[in-house]
């Protein structure tokens, strides 16, 4: 058993689970690749490839340059509160950008001639949607600001008076 | 196989001599202070149920197409072993396909945001360095390849497919049916080598305490044997509760725009973004249509004056016009058009003739199958094999009327196959000849 361990580096179960699988694997590919394999094997590994390295680094990237862009100009803004009232709208508009962008960029050929549908209506409603939750983002922002504001004035206000208190 | 072990250590002492290359191979490259396992559990838990129930209303469609009946109903004939579980498919209840494949197609829309924030929360195992360390490692890495290329790979064909974007290389049933096995086989042997470690992650921070934290009292995880703990963490801009809560924002959002086009009725509207989302037109016939006449071929003069519906069976043929089939005793059945898709109509009332009553007339009354085919030029779906069962469930039946008027050419005029619990492109329209079986 140590002995195992040592040149395969995890025990034996591990070795079974995964052999099995990849069995199943191949007996799915063998029938997956029986038409237009190269293409497919591209579909399959380029999935994971434009997401991990494309798509991920992208949003990543988006989100550090907006927050050390906007740093600057957000001095007089409670850090780090802000950012997510960037963050959270242009997730939810993203992932419905993702999900639904062929509808939204008019990319299928075949939808009106099949459903009788039109999808010239899409992209208006994907804008309509980020606009609301950009909006309301920026409405929960402004009453947060109102708040501290006013806080801080009070606050300014009140020392004053304690100091005349305690002398 | 000792040798090639031998060898993979060789390999992965010689890399792992060298230095570490620069940039997200360092571990002082990701900093999230929200990274790490408990986090990564939460997102695997909410998979761990969404994917199975995935899987099985995934081969439920399948066996929903009866591809026993032959190639005409079968677009995976090669699937040998894969296909082990098929059965005969029901008729009842007649709202089973509209179930399933509503929750397939919109349980994998909403689960998008829950898949992105499980990669996101894992990425810094990609660049682990060394890459290989052991021939158990290089195989799981291996299926973990299979396992994030085969998940997006079956997210995007679906995705695209209820988009009609027809983009993938090849049929969307052969891609995302094989495709579903290379995935599943991945998912089952992650979940049997992780299962562990997730659920002493989840017990290892109480779910109450976390959504009560935000931002300022957001700590780092305690550093993990996998690496997902930042070793130099930035300061945090968003709370685990607000991660969680932004994903879930993401799915909530998804479902709201998504689901109406299964659910119908007056939800239909708030589908916003969902390709199935108002009705194409007013009055009877004024509900959804998955191909147009137009869009497939059919022309008034095939489904004209001189359209007949011809019988086959045990004995002579029997054919009849519209007017003779209108003279003979009408049934009715409320039964809805669920495709494939995932989008559905609530129930249409259908009047035409039984196909049991049809199967008698044939000669052939206890027929095992019948052959649909349709004046459509040959194209999928042109024709179908439908079974026994399907044959005598009263409510089956060649529709001539919908919602009172007579069929319109988009659905299927002058006669249409209408069928409960048949996935929509199995009821097949513009019928020409039915032709029974024992």
């Amino acid at each position: 058993m140590s002995r195992f361990l040592r040149w395969y580096g995890a025990n034996p179960l591990h070795l079974l689970v995964l052999v099995c699988s990849f069995a199943i694997t191949g007996y799915a590919c063998a029938r997956l690749f029986a038409q237009r394999p190269v293409e497919v094997v591209i579909w399959l590994v380029g999935a994971a490839i434009v997401h991990d390295l494309i798509l991920m680094p992208l949003y990543s990237l988006a989100d550090l340059s907006a927050r050390s862009v906007l740093r600057h100009r957000a001095q007089d803004m409670p850090t780090p509160a802000w950012i997510n009232h960037l963050r959270v709208p242009a997730f939810l508009s993203g992932v419905l950008l993702l999900v639904w962008f062929p509808l939204i960029f008019r990319l299928s050929g075949p939808y009106q001639g099949a459903t009788g549908l039109t999808d010239a209506v899409y992209i208006g409603r994907w804008l309509a949607i980020t606009a609301v939750l950009f909006g309301l983002s920026a409405l929960i922002l402004a009453f947060k600001l109102g708040r501290i504001r006013r806080q801080a004035r009070d606050d300014e206000e009140r020392p004053p008076a304690s100091a005349g208190k305690s002398a | 196989m000792a040798a090639v072990s031998a060898r993979v250590s060789a390999f992965a002492e010689r890399i792992g001599s060298a230095a570490t290359p620069p940039g997200p191979f360092r571990s002082g490259f990701w900093r999230s202070p929200i990274r790490g396992p408990w986090l990564t559990s939460v997102f695997g838990l909410v998979l761990l149920f969404g994917i199975p129930v995935m899987f099985v209303t995934g081969v439920l469609s399948y066996a929903a197409y009866n591809p026993g009946l032959g190639p005409i109903n079968d677009q995976t004939a090669d699937k040998g072993l894969l296909g082990f579980y098929l059965f005969d498919w029901p008729t009842r209840p007649y709202w089973l396909y509209r179930l399933t494949q509503g929750l397939h197609v919109t349980l994998g829309v909403v689960l998008v945001p829950v898949l992105l924030a499980k990669l996101w929360s894992v990425i810094p195992k990609l660049f682990q360095w060394p890459p290989l360390r052991s021939a158990a490692q290089a195989l799981e890495r291996l299926s973990l390849l299979l396992l994030v290329g085969g998940g997006i790979f079956e997210f995007v064909t679906g995705i695209f497919n209820v988009q009609l974007f027809y983009v993938f290389p090849g049929s969307f049933y052969t891609l995302h049916f094989y495709g579903a096995w290379v995935f599943i086989a991945a998912f089952v042997v992650h979940v049997s080598l992780r299962f562990g470690r997730m659920t002493r992650a989840l017990r290892s921070r109480n779910l109450f305490r976390e959504l009560r934290t935000g931002v300022s009292g957001t700590r780092p995880e305690p550093p993990d044997a996998d690496g997902l703990v930042p070793v130099a963490p930035a300061a945090p801009t968003m709370s685990r509760r607000g991660a969680v809560g932004m994903v879930g924002a993401g799915s909530l959002l998804l479902l709201v725009v998504t689901a109406g086009q299964s659910i119908g009725g007056r939800l239909r509207g708030t589908a916003l973004l969902a390709p199935h989302d108002r009705d194409p037109g007013h009055g009877p016939n004024g509900f959804q249509i998955n191909k147009t006449a137009a869009s497939v071929g059919i022309t008034p003069n095939l489904v004209g004056p001189a359209w007949r519906l011809e019988v086959h069976g045990s004995g002579r043929p029997v054919v009849l016009s519209r007017e003779q089939l209108l003279a003979m005793p009408r049934h009715t059945a409320a039964l809805p058009i669920a495709c494939v898709e995932g989008w559905s109509t609530a129930d249409q009332h259908w009047e035409g003739l039984r196909l049991a009553d049809l199967a008698a007339l044939s000669g052939l009354p206890a027929a095992g199958s019948v052959l649909v085919e349709s004046v459509q030029p040959s194209g999928p779906y042109s024709s179908v094999m439908l079974r026994g069962n399907q044959i005598r469930d009263p409510r089956a039946l060649l529709a001539l009327r919908v919602n009172g008027a007579d069929l319109s050419m988009d659905h299927g005029y002058p006669a249409r196959v209408i069928v409960p619990a048949n996935p929509g492109v199995n009821n097949t329209k513009w019928v020409h000849r039915l032709t029974f079986r024992t």
